[in-house]
């Protein structure tokens, strides 16, 4: 026997299992119409491959990864694409999000499509394309590309199979292990395969002894070990199991690749040797249905991108008796604001609990720190001191007190005499934390610039300084030597100037400049260029996005945050797009012909008349700083130095201030 | 059914924070019970009074605050805080004392310094101090326990208690009152301990008489208590272990200079009740295990140097408002290891 450990804290609430333990896993009809979200794993959202109207076949590839760390979607029957737009996803917030909607046409017409029969004379990289392509993610909640997990090259000790199911309510993996449990062993030893553990262990709560005997009898005579432990919530969660089957802890900011262990959910592994062995792609789960307000609770089988009110009327839901609608368990869920929301590949449970089973929130009473929550929270942190800490936005003290260890599991909440919501207050001052990090580095960023700058002005001072004492010191020197060289010397020196402006001249360049532009030259941007170069910088965004996810950098949050600047930058581009196309003409008329006024202005200044700087030099001038910033970042870029996010803002302001200054001219001619 | 944007957890258990002041309050019982048996009915007609006027005055500072009544007056906290004050006086102190005590600890100790939950001071202790120091002779007089006067043997009933406590009949307290064993300890220089025992009637079979039944009984509360997992046993276990380590240094087997038996200790005075009932409240003590480790030794230590070298006969207010000072202290260095960091 393998022996257990125990991880501190956990609570043991009521487990509200067997209401939806009493039937076999059943199919569901097919809905109306399917939406697919295109983000339903962790990583960068897929790109559709289809358009609508296009035919689908089961199984077929209709969106695919966009990057390293992110997952294609495949059709989950066949039928019409009626729609690509942004549906309303599952997701705390109640955001919507890009969708491919299918209407069904009932015939389940299958892709052609084919398994591995050996699998193991496969080498590792086609055995993780296979996977990869198959669109597997962590399907115990996370969504994590099961692919970029077990690309792994680091040495792993043990592969664990995670069959707890600590959450209250959700039966899915249970009744998975019961009914294909050597599916669930066979996925087990392809991933073996792939990763060469040392040891398989699957892990599985003492609550599930029908389980647990069938996937013994399964793995009987395979290696693989199935370790049982007393049940505890949140024992399922990836760091606790760990602790509970190894007795080791990820190191904090972490992955559990680190120190030899690749954990997988039983799902996941079981659709991993589906994908292997049959060539079926992940198009279905098994999801839990159960709560009081539905009158038939279970588990089924169900077409990824099937609504949730399809799910619900076929369990007759009574929502007159619900309290909340949540998707997920009671402990880490959240809760749905409108039923056409879809199941996803990580949607274990719906919930309809009534108003007895859930009720509705009670006010909070003072915080009197009794410590239960210390006592409940299974990375030993004091909660109670990060709720004072997190009211009073004390971030060292968060920080000190590694608020960033917070699993979330809710269990301070639940033992909370006073009903504080604790992992709210935590959320919150993560959230806080992390943009507080941001405006930091943004200062500091500001602050190196401008010191560089300021160097950079006082180096060519001194330069310009020492020059001139140079050239002082030689007229000097010329004047000592004699009259008859001086002449010679001056004379020199007017033949050299003359030379100089016949070759050099400022306005005769202008003309021709403004020239060729007359000719057909554009002016430096358009907005559309704009667009476009927003568009760049985003998907290099993006890309570098998800390699800090895929290395689990600590910068993730950096790159998420220009992610989601960039693109409502590249919204309001756009917005102001038309627009822009009708102002522009608008605001050239007055200075009908930039060509003439600059060969004017050229001419002002050869006359030796214009004002020092007119709005029209100032405008030149603007336009020829920002094709050198341009051309700097473009060699940042290039060369992927650290400034190019200073330079990418100093164009941006540039930008700006360009078409103030534009604006401005406009105005006042 | 509403749609609500609710964040998870979604569950919660029954047990809030009234449920858990309520089982304080019935915890307290069978001390109450043992301490009207020995010493008459004065500590229960205190703890009337004072829960009376803790209502009063928590109404009335909630209602000056702008906070909602009847929503705060239901957690019991004020009531907790009344019936400890009360256990803690005299049985027969006077009812302005007791008026005095009460007040000051909720509206000063408890709501000047921000409320349920933000005061830094446990409010019956600290009040019990204002009074000892205020009234230094209405507060040392407790009563005679059970059988220990020869002309008054049975120790006053309701009626008797009322009219002692209310001024009535003020002129009979010192027919009933004694010093308590600790006091005689306190002021013997010259017996030996065997001696001690036989002269005085005021001690029982370890400890005082009465004193070690009330002890008892506020053992099985605290008992009771930990059961329910109201607290962890960490603060109270390493107060009455240090308190009876430093009695067991201080004892040497009963001469006249002996600080009394560990078992003397535990069993005498407010010990088993400042363990379970003082040393236990959560928003003046440590946070985390270890530190409530740290809390509780540092309290019986102070219980004893004070019993033995200090000035007053008994030790668990000062020793806790001293544990109440160091407690964020004792949290900055007793924070837990976090999973996942070495």
């Amino acid at each position: 026997m393998h022996s257990v450990h125990s991880i501190p804290g956990g609570i043991h609430p009521p487990e509200n299992k067997t209401q939806s333990l009493g039937k076999a896993i059943a199919p569901l009809p097919l809905p109306a119409r399917l939406v697919l979200p295109m983000g339903q794993h962790i990583g960068a959202p897929a790109k559709p491959l289809v358009a609508v109207g296009d035919r689908v076949l089961k199984g077929q590839p209709i969106a695919d990864a966009a990057g390293f760390v992110s997952a294609p979607i495949h059709a989950p029957t066949s039928g019409t694409v009626t729609a690509i737009d942004d549906q309303p996803v599952p997701h705390p917030s109640g955001m919507k999000a890009r969708c491919i909607s299918i209407e069904p046409d009932g015939k389940e017409e299958w892709i052609v499509h084919q398994g591995v029969g050996d699998y193991t004379a496969l080498d590792k990289a086609e055995l993780l394309e296979l996977i990869r392509s198959a669109g597997i993610v962590g399907m115990g909640g996370a969504g994590f590309p099961s692919a970029v997990k077990l690309a792994t090259d680091k040495p792993i000790e043990s592969l664990i199979i995670n069959g707890t199911e600590c959450e209250p309510y959700i039966t899915a993996d249970d009744m998975l292990m019961r009914e294909r449990a050597a599916d669930i062993i066979a996925g087990a030893r392809i991933l073996g395969h792939l990763i060469k553990p040392g040891e398989t262990l699957i892990g599985i709560e003492d609550n599930k002894p029908e389980a647990i005997a069938i996937m013994r009898q399964a793995a009987e005579g395979s290696g693989i070990e199935i370790v049982t432990f007393p049940t505890k919530y949140p024992s399922g969660g990836e760091k606790q199991l760990i602790q509970i089957v190894t007795g080791k802890e990820v190191p904090s900011g972490g992955l559990p690749a680190d120190i030899g262990i690749v954990m997988q959910n039983v799902g996941t592994t079981a659709a991993i040797y589906r994908a292997v062995v049959h060539g079926e792609p992940l198009i279905s789960r098994i999801t839990t249905v159960t709560g009081d307000a539905v009158a038939v609770r279970g588990n089924f089988e169900v077409l990824l991108g099937t609504p949730i009110q399809h799910l619900l009327e076929h369990c007759e839901f009574d929502a007159g008796a619900a309290s909340r609608l949540i998707m997920g368990g009671p402990m880490m869920g959240f809760a749905l604001e409108n039923t056409g929301i879809p199941i996803v590949k990580t949607s274990n449970c719906i919930l309809a609990p009534s108003r007895q089973e859930l009720p509705g929130e009670v006010p909070a009473q003072a915080c009197i720190r009794c410590a239960m929550c210390a006592q409940a929270c299974p990375v030993s942190l004091l909660p109670q001191q990060l709720y004072w800490f997190a009211r009073g936005k004390e971030i060292e003290k968060l920080e000190a007190h590694q608020l960033f260890d917070c699993i979330e599991c809710g269990c301070c909440s639940y033992v909370c005499p006073s009903n504080i919501p604790l992992v709210q207050y935590y959320r919150a001052a993560k959230a806080n934390i992390n943009k507080h990090k941001q405006d930091n580095q943004r200062s500091e960023i500001a602050k190196a610039r401008f010191e560089a700058r300021q160097q950079r002005l006082d180096r060519e001072q001194a330069a310009k300084d020492a020059k001139r004492k140079a050239r002082a010191e030689k007229a000097k020197r010329a004047k000592a030597a004699g009259g008859d060289a001086k002449a010679d010397v001056v004379q020199a020196a007017i033949a050299r100037s003359a030379a100089k402006k016949a070759s050099q001249d400022p306005a005769q360049a202008a003309i021709e400049r403004a020239k060729s532009a007359r000719s057909g030259g554009q002016p430096a941007t358009t907005p559309e260029q704009k667009i476009a170069k927003l568009e760049q910088r985003l998907a290099t965004a993006i890309e570098k996005r998800e390699l800090a996810k895929g290395s689990g950098s600590d910068k993730l949050d950096a790159f998420e945050a220009s992610v989601t600047t960039l693109e409502a930058k590249l919204a309001t581009a756009r917005s102001e797009l038309p627009a822009q196309t009708v102002t522009t003409p608008k605001a050239k008329v007055p200075d009908s012909d930039p060509a003439q006024a600059a060969i004017e202005r050229a001419m002002a200044k050869r006359a030796g008349g214009a004002p020092s700087e007119s709005p029209e030099q100032k405008l030149a001038k603007m336009e020829k700083r920002l094709a050198t910033t341009r051309k700097k970042l473009a060699q940042a870029q290039a060369e992927g130095s650290e400034h190019v996010e200073i330079l990418q803002q100093s164009v941006q302001k540039m930008e700006q201030k360009l078409e103030q200054a534009q604006r401005q001219l406009a105005e006042n001619t | 059914m509403a749609f609500l944007r609710v964040t998870s957890p979604h569950a919660h258990t029954v047990q809030d924070t009234a449920s858990v002041m309520r089982l304080v309050l019935y915890a307290t019982i069978p001390g109450i019970i043992a301490l009207t048996w020995f010493f008459g009915f004065g500590t229960l007609v205190n703890i009337v009074w004072a829960g009376f006027i803790a209502l009063v005055c928590e109404a009335a500072i909630l209602k000056l605050r702008g906070l909602p009544v009847g929503f705060y007056l239901k957690d019991y906290s004020a009531l907790v805080t009344a019936t400890l004050l009360a256990i803690a006086l005299p049985p027969y102190a006077p009812w302005w004392v007791v008026l005095v005590g009460v007040a000051f600890a909720i509206i000063i100790v408890k709501h000047l310094y921000g409320g349920m939950g933000h005061n830094p001071f446990n409010p019956a202790m600290a009040a019990y101090v204002v009074l000892l120091i205020s009234f230094p002779v209405q507060m040392t007089s407790w009563a005679a326990p059970l059988h220990t006067l020869v002309e008054h043997p049975l120790p006053p009933g309701p009626l008797e208690a009322i009219s002692i406590n209310f001024g009535l009949l003020r002129d009979g307290v010192d027919a009933i009152t004694m010093a308590t064993p600790l006091d005689i300890l306190k002021q013997n220089k010259s017996l030996m301990m065997e001696d001690l025992w036989l002269a005085n009637p005021q001690f029982g079979l370890v400890g005082g008489r009465g004193w070690e039944w009330a002890n008892l009984a506020f053992l099985a509360g605290g008992v009771f208590l930990l059961a329910r997992r109201v607290f962890t046993w960490h603060a109270p276990v390493a107060f009455l272990l240090t308190l009876a380590l430093m009695a067991g240094f201080g004892y040497d087997s009963g001469s006249s200079q002996s600080g009394g038996s560990p078992l003397f200790h535990l069993f005498t005075g407010a010990t088993m009740f400042g363990a379970f009932f003082i040393v236990t409240d959560p928003v003046t003590s440590a946070v985390s295990n270890r530190g409530r480790l740290v809390y509780g030794a540092m309290i019986g230590l102070l219980v004893y140097i004070i019993r033995a070298w200090g000035n007053y006969p008994d030790a668990v207010a000062f020793a806790v408002l001293l544990g109440n000072f160091a407690a964020p202290f004792i949290d900055y260095y007793t924070q837990p290891r976090t999973y996942g960091h070495g």
